[in-house]
């Protein structure tokens, strides 16, 4: 018996070992211009980061496509924190990166912005949506905190974007009467959208009932805040939050027979795909997002066509705002003429004057006539969507 | 080599550890500053030296005092902000970065230094389990703390709230923490050379400590209360002491540790860095200051070397710190080691015989 399992431990100590080894087969292209991403892709926010990698890497292929300029992709685990981030960062340096995807989340993003802002290597970040990441941005008292990194661009809204179009959206369609909010204030992303969005709604003169919070550690249980929201009277709440605690929220309202109208911001983007979520309870969710799955344009049929063959599922948000990235970054490198033995701060230089240009629009996944102020934040419209039989539909 | 042996064991640790620090110190250096180490191992360095004082501190609650402490991340958060605080607020009063760290470093320490004893006071009455729980309490504390603390600073000074930004009433100034989104304007101000020299800075402390009549009053402690007590050892002075002392260091690791990233954010002191700093200690052996560090630096590397194997990368180090604990803790191989010691040391004489046998002959 003892032999047995002696011998089967070591039949899988080895087994792994193996497959460690044929998990690094890594597509290579030579004379490739090096572009280096970073993000969870492990731990609880790893959706995102997988996400993002895979939309990239369809990018690329079509890119590489066209013959012309090539692209290659690295993409390192950062597991959502700053430090494994820097560390990361590193790596790819060493690699030879050339242009910076940045990173997928936003309290990473800000470290490892600095830092290619002192190196000078371009970066464009697809879903650090933080305006700490740019720098440069006045909070509502005219604070600067950190001076504006000019080699930042982002594809995604930043937060206070969010909680304004958020407020404003709700104010247009006359969405409730009553609103309530649950936010994480242990999370960066949705205290700044709260934040903003609180703002906005005073000016508009939305009534805001109640606001609750919870924290990273309490995010299993919402029952006590749903009842102080239910007996608040509230009929629609605002979800600033990622997509896992939301999914808990609406099932645990259901459970207290509570149905208002439920209404999130990009983090909610990826709730249909929480495992063991009953998707039924999400009908009627909405949501504002600048892509949609469904959107019925050529080019997000393509993507979407070609995300499901090769995942196995439906692409969201954070792969549509990958590819939009490289689609930018090639469309930007060709206008340039940049070629692959340039340094990466040549490269740098002149994508900041491409990005920078008003002449410089691309159309993408997420919007149409993108353009880039000097302040780094993309210019586009947000869409509202609501969920209907398991599939976001255009509101 | 034959003059270290003689040595006592006191002066051998000593000699063991700082010479490694040293060492390390010497070959690393000047390879970090012509660039002829890599990125990644250059970009580590500055972490590594403040999770190695954070090891060694711990070691002096863990191995020396002998109480299981849950919460060593929370000095370390204490330290940072009240670093961070300090070193903006400086930022234009004195312009040598390398005073300014040092203050913050200082600094740092003190606020850490006065959490431990405030939480000392209470935590210090329970023994075992149960102060191994109140610690993992604390630390949690402090990191809801700090999660809903605002700072900032403009021409009228320091402001402080506890309820969001717009409370702290700033004119043109400049928000230092700003929440769970924590700090974000730091200025990067952490070299390699201030962290080794707060490492032997630490190593003095503890080492001289350790074998001081406190120190020897502390492992009295550790060893059996009852009959520390009955001598006219004043256990909670002395706990107090070891407890404080712990915290202070690390709340000055923690200060190195945010001046070496330009955010940090409360989130990043919880559970799971106390915990990572209790395996860094376990596996290097309680009560080992050599083993921490040693220990530290490596498992600290490993998953960054570990980086080829993507998604298998954290599965693999999860391996290897088994496989670590047991090749060092287990019997069979510790027996195992010593037979190849006996083994290779039997073979050693022999040589030795040999040449000297045709030597003589």
């Amino acid at each position: 018996m003892k032999k047995v399992s002696k011998i089967a431990s070591i039949i899988m100590a080895v087994a792994m070992v193996l497959a460690c080894f044929t998990s690094c087969g890594e597509s290579t292209t030579s004379n490739a211009i090096k572009i280096g991403a970073i993000g969870p892709l492990t731990g609880s926010a790893a959706i995102y980061g997988q996400a993002v990698e895979n939309g990239a890497l369809i990018a690329i292929e079509e890119v590489n496509a066209k013959g012309g300029l090539q692209f290659e992709l690295k993409c390192e685990d950062d597991e959502n924190d700053a430090e494994k981030a820097v560390n990361a960062y590193n790596k790819l340096k060493d690699w030879g990166m050339q242009i910076s995807l940045g990173t997928v989340t936003t309290q990473p993003c800000i470290a490892v912005s600095t830092e290619v802002n002192a190196d000078r290597i371009f970066a464009l970040t697809p879903s650090a949506s933080s305006t700490d990441v740019l720098g440069g941005q006045p909070d509502a008292d005219g604070n600067v905190t950190i001076p504006r990194k000019d080699n930042v661009f982002q594809m995604c809204f930043t937060d206070p974007n969010q909680g304004v179009a958020s407020a404003q959206y709700i104010k247009e369609q006359a969405l409730g009467e009553k609103i309530a909010v649950i936010y994480n204030n242990s999370d960066a992303y949705s205290t700044g959208i709260y934040q903003k969005f609180q703002a906005e709604a005073d000016k508009l003169g939305l009534n805001i009932v109640c606001v609750n919070t919870f924290s990273d550690d309490s995010a299993n249980d919402f029952t006590a805040q749903l009842n102080e929201i239910k007996q608040a009277g509230a009929d629609l709440v605002f979800l600033p939050i990622y997509y896992t605690p939301a999914s808990l929220i609406l099932s645990q309202a259901d459970k207290m027979q509570y149905e208002p109208k439920f209404f999130g911001v990009d983090g909610m983007d990826g709730i249909l795909t929480v495992e063991n979520f009953d998707t039924s309870l999400a009908e009627g969710v909405m949501l504002l997002t600048p892509f949609t799955a469904d959107a019925q344009d050529e080019m997000t049929k393509s993507f979407v066509a070609k995300y499901q063959e090769k995942y196995g599922e439906t692409p969201n948000q954070f792969a549509a705002d990958a590819y939009d990235c490289i689609i930018a970054l090639y469309d930007a490198c060709v206008n340039q003429n940049i070629e692959v033995s340039m340094s990466a701060s040549e490269i740098c230089k002149k994508l900041i004057a491409e990005f920078t240009n008003p002449n410089f629009k691309i159309d993408g996944l997420t919007g149409t006539g993108m353009t880039w102020s000097a302040t780094g934040e993309v210019s586009k419209s947000p869409k509202g969507m609501v969920i209907q039989n398991g599939v976001y539909v255009g509101m | 080599m034959e003059k270290i042996k003689n040595l006592n064991k006191f002066t051998r640790t000593n000699i063991r550890a700082y010479g490694l620090i040293i060492l390390a110190f010497i070959v690393l250096f000047p390879l970090q500053s012509t660039g002829i180490i890599s990125n990644s191992i250059s970009g580590q360095l500055v972490p590594i030296c403040t999770y190695i004082v954070m090891a060694i501190s711990l070691n002096l609650t863990v191995g020396f005092l002998g109480e299981l402490s849950l919460g060593h991340a929370g000095f370390m958060s204490v330290g940072a902000f009240t670093g961070v605080i300090t070193a903006i607020c400086l930022q234009e009063v004195i312009p040598s970065a390398a005073l300014r760290l040092l203050i913050a470093i200082i600094a740092g320490g003190i606020a850490a230094g006065v959490a431990g004893f405030l939480i000392g006071i209470p935590v210090l009455r329970l023994r075992g389990d149960y102060l191994a729980i109140v610690t993992l309490a604390f630390g949690e504390i402090i990191k809801n703390i700090i999660n809903c603390l605002y700072v900032g600073v403009d021409s009228n000074g320091l402001h402080m709230s506890m309820t969001n930004a717009e409370a702290l009433g700033m004119i043109n100034g400049k928000l230092i923490i700003n929440g769970p989104q924590g700090a974000v304007g730091i200025t990067k101000i952490a070299s390699f050379t201030a962290g080794i020299l707060l490492i032997l800075f630490a190593l003095f402390i503890i080492l001289n400590l350790v074998n001081s009549k406190s120190g020897r009053a502390v492992t009295a402690i550790r060893d059996n209360r009852i009959a520390a007590e009955s001598v006219g050892i004043s256990v909670t002075r002395y706990k107090l002491t070891a407890f404080i002392i712990s915290a202070v260091l690390a709340g000055m690791a923690g200060a190195l540790y945010a001046m070496n990233f330009s955010t940090i954010a409360a989130k990043k002191f919880d559970f799971n860095t106390s915990i990572l700093i209790l395996v860094f200690v376990v596996l290097g052996g309680m009560g080992n200051i050599v083993g921490s560090i040693v220990a530290t630096a490596l498992l600290y590397i490993l998953p960054e070397l570990l980086r080829e194997y993507a998604d298998y990368r954290m599965l693999i180090y999860a391996i290897v710190l088994i496989l670590v604990m047991l090749l060092t803790n287990s019997e069979k191989a510790k027996q195992m080691r010593e037979r190849f010691v006996y083994k290779w040391k039997k073979r050693l004489r022999k040589n030795n015989d040999q040449q000297e046998g045709l030597k003589n002959g």
